[in-house]
């Protein structure tokens, strides 16, 4: 009754491509926005904002960067905790040689070091295929891991091994370091997510994006159609690395402020293949759906027995969000394995003819 | 559209969230947040100390109604040793004022060093976390008592040079073993390690073990074998430890030689049956219960089913009294803050001037009911550490037993690093802010 197109009569090719060619698909992304950017800074508490939708949008766009390679280009990887690794590496390094730079431009400049890293061990993709480049993947999350402990360099000789990152400003408000207000580093990690994802959208909906998902379906018929392989995957290794690398850097940066290599073990890669593979392969809105379910589904049920009155146990609540979680997700990869944003579509669909289904 | 699933989500958990948050601190009552992992790959050293942690101010609360007469909420946060969590369990507990926290971990203890001061909430790592921290004047809100793991590294020194028959020359040409976790809290020794090398003739071999590979030390221990070191150190934590020994078991190394910083407990060491006889390990307190003060813990919590041991003969192990230890300094530094300022429903302010004058001397032990448990701790301004002595304690199969005096750190050599090494952190995080708490007179 509320979601349907008819009478939205499409006058241009332009409009019939558009990523969003229904009108209240339109609304819907308004109203989010307006609810990300006025809603949630106004209304949301200091927690909300720094424990819950910070990690939840870095680590979004982290599953991006791994859902264009896994998803859009299907080549497995594990080796996204070490791009990011990479990127928040860079950053450090970019930040303390050049500290008259702003932090910002660091971030987003320290991608490129990650796609570089990302593009030379993309090289295997070519003849590796499936769990094999997998593994050659995580070659990479060990040796950069490796690096991260090894190479005192890149953690500037600190005793402790980690790095730490110190207050930084932008047009004068903090956006790092102790100074720096959850409300301001929520904006700074919102407006890249923004603007990342809106140049993901149309990286994957224009002509790179059809290249890849026909390397992805099969790559000897993308061959036979012109398609060069080579380029094509190692551009896909390369966006995807870039994306990981920026929400590495904006992880430590604007969510921890200080990270030890653990921070970028193998599980951070797992977890990140989880919320690409729950929340649907090669979807964007998957990323996020994906990046919710894992990482403020948990927050949630920690908090549900306290604000409910019962007296449990933390390490209890702790197994059971363990057993909660869990058990969707099992339940979600059998009700729906194409994750929950084919769920979101098929909903869309069922929506179209409510209340009169045909 | 497609984002509204998740929003809803989300307003749904910001709804759930909020209740939680505004739940807590009431007007009348203190606030200690206890962060502690009782899952996880930490968790045989964690469950015990968050016991001992918990039940010792949960006692405070049934015997004495509190401190001062005003009661403590006591609050656990799971963190599973995993920065993430901890920084989440933070952020968690910053709305309701909390005193003082103590992540109970080197990588939750580092982000927090920064926010201490913004948040006006101490930070109380002890014997953890930066060992540069033990500055008062370059980090008014970080306190790391009793000791440093530099202090640690360079008792461990002493006692060797004690063994091979007198000063510290004696260390000259003998080859030492370093086996560690390798993360910020194993890696700390490291610089101090090389210098001491150096200066005292010793040749140091490192043994680094990855958090991911704690419970397989073979080729670690391969190289032990290899470079047969006349003495082995450990610092490790969790399950590092008890592999370790076990490990050290299987090579034929000599437990007599093979000694550890602080951390191992009865469990880690008991796995190993008994050729583990004879490891030795730094400690600061007493094991056991033959205290009036473990004893009303007993009586008051234990027994009554306030506590969540998992068995009551744990009560008193090594790392159940390391809790019941940190438990005691956040106990004296509230009642000492509430000296201090007179107030009785102290702040996280109120509580830093009351760290800072900490005092606890015999007299006071004997008034807690830890007459003997302890040496007397006592902090300063510009002092957040006391640097205090530690003694060894040696495994006899069923139990820790002292068996030297109290050892003193070589401070002459790691005051220098200290002052150094917080410099050079307060430049490499520039601009650091100065100092501006002033010190109270004692």
């Amino acid at each position: 009754m509320f979601y349907r197109e008819t009478g939205q009569f499409k006058q241009s090719y332009a409009a019939d491509s558009a990523v969003f060619p229904i009108l209240q698909d339109r609304y819907g992304l308004a109203i989010v926005m307006a609810i990300a950017f006025v809603l949630i800074p106004m209304f949301g508490s200091e927690f909300l904002l720094a424990s819950v939708m910070i990690p939840f949008l870095i680590l979004s766009l982290g599953a991006i960067g791994l859902n264009i390679l896994v998803g859009y280009t299907g080549l497995l990887s594990l080796g996204t905790a070490g791009f990011m690794g990479v990127g928040a590496y860079a950053t450090y390094k970019l930040s303390t040689l050049f500290p008259q730079v702003n932090i910002l431009v660091w971030i987003l400049c320290s991608g490129f070091f990650s796609a570089g890293i990302g593009v030379l061990f993309g090289l295997p993709s070519l003849r590796i295929k499936g769990f094999y480049l997998a593994v050659a993947t995580l070659a990479a999350q060990f040796f950069l891991q490796w690096c991260f402990v090894r190479v005192a360099w890149l953690y500037n000789y600190n005793p402790s091994g980690a790095i730490e990152v110190s207050g930084r400003t932008l047009f004068g408000i903090a956006i790092t370091g102790p100074m720096a207000t959850p409300v301001n580093r929520y904006y700074v990690v919102l407006g890249v997510v923004v603007v990342m994802t809106l140049i993901a959208s149309n990286i994957v909906h224009g002509r790179i994006g059809r290249t890849w998902m026909a390397v992805r379906d099969m790559d000897i018929a993308a061959q036979l159609m012109g398609i060069r392989l080579l380029p094509a995957k190692l551009l896909a290794f390369a966006v995807s690395s870039f994306y990981c690398g920026v929400a590495g850097a904006l992880m430590v940066f604007l969510w921890l402020s200080a990270a030890e290599p653990s921070a970028f073990d193998i599980k951070l890669s797992f977890l990140l293949l989880f919320m690409v593979i729950i929340g649907g392969l090669g979807s964007l809105i998957g990323s996020f759906m994906g990046a919710a379910l894992i990482h403020i589904l948990p927050i949630v049920i920690r908090a549900l027995p306290e604000s409910l009155g019962l007296p449990v146990a933390a390490a209890t609540v702790e197994h059971l969000t363990y057993l909660i979680v869990g058990g969707l997700i099992i339940f979600f990869l059998i009700v729906e394995p194409h994750g929950l944003a084919r769920l979101w579509q098929i909903t869309k669909q069922k929506l179209r003819v409510w209340p009169f289904p045909y | 559209m497609s984002l509204k699933k998740m929003i809803l989500a989300l307003s749904a958990a910001s709804m759930l969230a909020m209740p939680a948050i505004e739940a807590a601190n009431a007007e009348d009552s203190i606030y200690v947040p206890l962060f502690t992992y009782r899952t996880g790959a930490f968790a045989g050293s964690g469950a015990p100390i968050a016991d001992g942690m918990h039940d010792y101010l949960t006692m405070l609360n049934e015997r004495d109604g509190g401190i001062g007469g005003v009661k403590l909420v006591i609050e656990e946060c799971e963190t599973g040793y995993d920065t993430k969590k901890g920084l989440e369990c933070y952020e968690a507990v910053k709305p309701k004022k909390p005193v003082m926290v103590n992540p109970w971990s080197t990588g939750i203890t580092l982000p927090l060093i920064q926010k201490a001061g913004v948040d006006k909430i101490p930070v109380l790592s002890m014997a953890y976390g930066l060992s540069a921290s033990a500055k008062g004047d370059v980090f008014p809100w970080i306190f790391n008592p009793p000791a440093t793991y530099w202090d640690g590294f360079t008792q461990i020194l002493n006692y060797i040079a004690d063994q091979e028959g007198g000063g510290v020359d004696k260390l000259k040409g003998k080859k030492i073993g370093y086996i560690y976790l390798d993360a910020s809290f194993g890696r700390e020794p490291l610089p101090l390690i090389e210098q001491l090398s150096k200066e005292l003739g010793f040749e140091a071999k490192l043994y680094p073990v990855a958090a991911a590979d704690m419970q397989n030390q073979s080729s670690q221990w391969l190289s032990v074998r290899r470079d047969r070191p006349d003495y082995m150190i450990l610092f490790g934590w969790g399950a590092l430890n008890s592999t370790a020994v076990k490990e050290a078991v299987k090579t034929n190394f000599p437990m007599e030689k093979f000694i550890s910083v602080w951390w191992p407990g009865e469990d880690d060491v008991r796995g190993a049956g008994d050729g583990a006889k004879g490891f030795k390990t730094l400690n600061w307190h007493a094991a056991g219960t033959d205290f009036p003060l473990i004893q009303d813990i007993q009586k008051y919590v234990v027994d009554a089913g306030k506590s969540q041991v998992s068995d009551k003969a744990k009560v008193g192990q090594v790392l159940y009294n390391r809790g019941v230890y940190n438990s005691m300094l956040i106990a004296e530094a509230i009642r000492t803050a509430q000296e201090v300022t007179g107030n009785k429903v102290v702040t996280g302010e109120d509580v830093r001037r009351g760290l800072e004058n900490l005092n606890i001397d015999e007299a006071r032990l004997k008034e807690i009911g830890l007459e003997g448990f302890t040496q007397p701790l006592k902090l300063s301004c510009n002092d957040h550490n006391g640097h205090q002595s530690n003694f060894v304690q040696s495994w006899n199969g069923t139990a820790f037993e002292k068996v030297t005096d109290y050892i003193a750190p070589m401070s002459d050599k790691v005051i220098p690093l200290l002052d150094e090494d917080a410099k050079s952190y307060a430049e490499k995080n520039a601009p650091w802010p100065e100092r501006t708490e002033a010190c109270d007179a004692s």
